[in-house]
């Protein structure tokens, strides 16, 4: 993983969770820019699964291998599925879920970051 | 009133699952993700360590997924059966992770009522059961 990567993934994904909460509470649906921004966040996800692979097979072992690589899979699979749930559902609680799947993105990085950084092997 | 306008018969086979149903959906599936993935990679490379820990976390997944569906389905008796078992489940394995820890030598998704997760795995079930109240009101 890169560090500030990971760290600028973070910071984006909270402050889109809270925009997106506070959204919701101004009763406010999903639109096509807020979907565009969960777009915009994915690339970034996949970048940093793309770089975490190449220093995977360049012989970089985290903690908990196996572990890690759900992790690195999972953080692909929550703003899609976020944005699916939002989408159908054009309501301020379809912004809800949106804001749930951001909410998670800083979670799933955080913990990959502890076993990425624990061992060194 | 409602703050879904949309025609009101053909949202039936969704009523789960729309307003507030939809939060609730994506919090099920982020959990459904996590719970699954975590016993998944446990029972697949370290059974021995801790089985009941691992079993227990891959009975959490299961529920999980099946209240996702279920709300998702709008199969209400579904999943007020995953989410009951959901409370007993998370009231159940916190009370004992402290009067027992022996038992659970790694924590599960429930140990210490969830503190893992943040204490959302004790508050879903909660919201859950609220929900299904309050739907089943909406409906009648």
């Amino acid at each position: 993983m890169v560090g500030w990567l990971a760290g600028a993934l973070i910071a984006v994904t909270l402050a889109v969770a809270v925009w997106f909460l506070l959204l919701s509470r101004a009763d406010k649906m999903i639109q096509a820019v807020h979907l565009l921004v969960m777009a915009v966040l994915e690339v970034g996800l996949l970048a940093q699964v793309v770089v975490a692979a190449v220093r995977l097979t360049g012989g970089h072992e985290p903690a908990e291998q196996a572990t890690f690589i759900g992790y690195l899979i999972g953080s692909l699979v929550v703003l899609p599925v976020g944005a699916f749930l939002a989408v159908g559902e054009r309501s301020k609680w379809g912004t809800v879920a949106a804001a749930v799947a951001c909410l998670t993105v800083p979670v799933v990085i955080l913990r990959m970051q502890e076993l990425w950084s624990v061992t060194g092997v | 009133m409602s703050d879904t306008a949309a025609a009101p018969a053909a949202s039936k086979s969704r009523e789960l699952a729309s307003g507030p149903g939809r939060a609730l959906v994506a919090v099920y599936a982020v959990f459904t993700l996590a719970a699954g993935a975590r016993s998944g990679v446990q029972l697949a490379l370290r059974f021995d360590d801790a089985p009941v820990a691992y079993l227990l976390s891959a009975l959490a997944a299961v529920i999980y997924l099946l209240a996702t569906v279920a709300l998702w389905s709008s199969k209400r008796s579904v999943a007020l059966g995953a989410i009951a078992v959901e409370l007993v489940g998370v009231l159940g394995v916190g009370l004992f992770s402290f009067l027992d820890p022996d038992l659970f030598p790694e924590p599960t998704v429930w140990s210490h009522f969830g503190s893992g997760y943040g204490y959302v795995p004790v508050l879903l079930p909660i919201l859950g059961l609220l929900w299904l109240r309050k739907a089943a009101a909406r409906v009648s």
